[in-house]
């Protein structure tokens, strides 16, 4: 609709461009009711998007009073910071902050090691059941997780890994979506710096280490980053595997703050909300175009 | 590929004769890089025996490079699916010895239970409401944040936060806005004169409590994806269209749509296969209650294994899981070789 106006715009002023003139010169300005239009839209799109955030945010900063008020308080009579203090003091929230940046590091580190390995043997070296191979692992992203919930968590008691960092980082790491983001890329890059260094000499080793990853880094950073996104904000599996709130991750505090606070705390229940999102939110307005470039490449090839 | 079969290219093309270490590849024809495969009949035996060599170099190395991905999927992916599959027959509560087999007792005991049906239907309402909301709204949203007017950049961002927010965050704020007397429910309610339900308490309206800020969340995602796809269409297809005389709704049936219906066919897979795994909202929002009535199959598989400790149910619950997915998967797959537009 407004993209087709968008193109079709552009494709008038192409047509209307020097040297062509077709009498019909309305010009390549969208005609302003449309313009409001379209700027109304965007600030509902705003609205849906916007308000529930704000909302979360806000009320976080609200003294008790202003939360439990009617009519509701839109801007905070003051702002204050007590929610997140109690929230800190309720649970041991310093010691989930731990656990979730030692899991999702570990587990971010291990899942992208694991996914170079793998693309740069697709993409440079030969081998027979290579189209077998990359079959086996680009299916299993059709697995859907809660099939493999019961038996993980089997596997991973029977090992001793039960309240363990690596029982809640291991079942995790294999890598098929960021595999194949960088297998895409690399298939890309320049084969001739690679035969030349292959002519000095250098083993695939060197190659990957000393040319593909240099090469290939805004992809690695990408990959990492969403990536760790997703390892942050895991839920169910962290949930299973432990049992001690000393092993639990942030996400699952917010399971444990809900169950205690009921709905009688709504000022700290959300304080621990903020808590939980807003390393990512910070992360991904620093690199929100290298997560959705990444996201949408995954999705467009 | 090409890289890696070719005679040795070490230690230089003018070492003397006598130097055997590089493995007898002395001659004239090997010390020329750039021609693998095409030495003098004399030497053709050493070269393909140093072929084979490479070529089993190069097997051991793609083994390994590969092997400690592969052993990850295949040990907590494709075993615990299958041992998944074997356990559905059995009894078992975690503590017992060992599991007991019970043939088809658990899917027959499934399939009449009435809340199980409940549990179904949940699932499939929360799934399609989700997928083809998000779907229309990203669209809608998405061509939207396409144009140029003031703020699309700004709405760009913020459509993807959503995204970024772990599920558990997102419930806990839907909880709140779904708060009869303090949330922004009761605020949009009695812009209408009426009192907000009971969202997340009461079994008419849990489902739907889930379900929206499933779809808020998702929503997002798939603006994004939207607009980058928009953006990223063949301008100069509009331009030929165009000249021809082709707009509006004739561009959007015949362009647009055939274009980003690879887009839509991925979007729908990956919503489905997501929304069917939707866990962090329920289990913070409602818990799949009150009774039955949130309840997806993915909150029943994680009750019934590790609240009710009922491995046999969860386990045949979690295949009948699998194989709504994977036949979906495969009509999707079979439909969209026949629907689907891919050449752009």
């Amino acid at each position: 609709m407004s993209a087709l106006t968008l193109n079709s715009r552009k494709a008038s002023e192409a047509a209307d461009g020097p040297g062509i003139n077709r009498g019909r010169r309305r010009g390549p300005r969208r005609p302003a009711w449309m313009t409001g239009l379209l700027i109304a839209g965007v600030l509902t799109t705003l609205a849906v998007f916007l308000i529930p955030l704000f909302w979360l945010f806000s009320s976080s900063l609200k003294p008790h009073g202003d939360i439990y008020s009617w009519p509701l308080q839109w801007i905070p009579t003051s702002l204050t910071v007590d929610n997140f203090v109690e929230a800190w003091n309720s649970a041991p929230f310093d010691r989930f902050f731990l656990n979730s940046i030692v899991t999702t590091a570990v587990g971010t580190f291990l899942e992208i090691s694991l996914a170079i390995l793998c693309a740069y043997a697709f993409v440079f070296v030969d081998f027979r059941f290579k189209k077998f191979a990359f079959a086996l692992i680009i299916a299993s992203l059709m697995l859907p997780g809660h099939v493999t919930l019961i038996v993980n968590y089997i596997t991973v008691a029977n090992l001793g890994w039960l309240n363990s960092y690596a029982g809640i980082i291991l079942p995790g790491i294999a890598s098929a979506f960021a595999m194949f983001l960088l297998y895409q890329f690399m298939r890309t890059l320049d084969k001739d710096i690679l035969q030349a260094a292959e002519i000095d000499g250098a083993g695939h080793i060197r190659r990957m280490l000393t040319i593909v990853v240099p090469l290939s880094s805004p992809m690695i950073l990408t990959a990492t980053l969403i990536v760790m996104v997703g390892k942050w904000n895991e839920y169910v599996w962290p949930l299973i595997v432990t049992s001690t709130s000393t092993m639990r991750t942030l996400p699952i505090g917010l399971l444990f703050l809900r169950s205690q606070e009921g709905y009688s705390n709504w000022g700290v229940i959300l304080a621990g909300a903020v808590f939980v999102s807003l390393p990512m939110l910070i992360l991904f307005f620093l690199a929100q175009k290298r997560i959705i470039g990444g996201l949408a490449a995954g999705a467009m090839k | 590929m090409s890289l890696a079969v070719r005679p040795h290219p070490d230690p230089g093309p003018s070492a003397p004769r006598g130097a055997e270490a590089t493995g007898g590849s002395a001659g004239p024809s090997s010390s020329t890089p750039g021609s693998p495969g095409r030495s003098p009949a004399a030497l053709r035996p050493r070269t393909s025996g140093q072929r084979r060599r490479r070529r089993r170099r190069d097997a051991l190395l793609f083994g390994a490079l590969i092997a400690p991905n592969l052993i990850a999927i295949i040990v907590f992916s494709y075993y615990p699916a299958l041992y998944n599959i074997g356990l559905s027959f059995m009894e078992w509560d975690f503590v017992a010895p060992s599991p007991e087999f019970v043939g088809l007792e658990n899917y027959l005991d499934l399939f009449t239970d009435p809340s199980f049906g409940q549990v179904l239907l949940n699932t499939l309402v929360f799934t399609g409401v989700s997928v083809v909301g998000s779907i229309v709204g990203g669209l809608l949203l998405g061509s939207l944040l396409a144009t140029k007017v003031p703020l699309t950049g700004f709405a760009q961002t913020m459509a993807f936060a959503p995204h970024m927010l772990p599920g558990a965050a997102v419930g806990i704020l839907w909880l709140f806005m779904f708060d009869p007397n303090y949330g922004l429910s009761r605020w949009l309610f009695s812009l209408v004169g009426a009192s907000s339900p009971d969202w997340t308490t009461t079994s008419d309206w849990s489902l739907w409590a889930i379900t929206i800020a499933y779809t808020w969340q998702r929503l997002g995602f798939v603006t994004v994806i939207c607009y980058t796809a928009i953006l990223d269409l063949p301008k100069d297809l509009y331009e030929a269209a165009a000249l021809d005389g082709a707009h509006g709704g004739k561009l959007l049936r015949h362009l647009t749509l055939p274009l980003l219906s690879p887009i839509m066919f991925f979007l729908s897979i990956t919503g489905i296969i997501s929304a069917a795994q939707a866990f962090d909202i329920i289990s913070i929002m409602t818990s799949g209650g009150p009774g039955v009535s949130s309840s997806t199959l993915s909150w029943m598989v994680y009750e019934e294994a590790f609240q009710k400790f009922d491995i046999g149910t969860a386990s045949a619950a979690a295949t009948v899981l699998l194989l709504i997915l994977l036949a979906i998967t495969y009509l999707q797959v079979r439909v969209g070789d026949r629907k689907v537009n891919y050449d752009s």
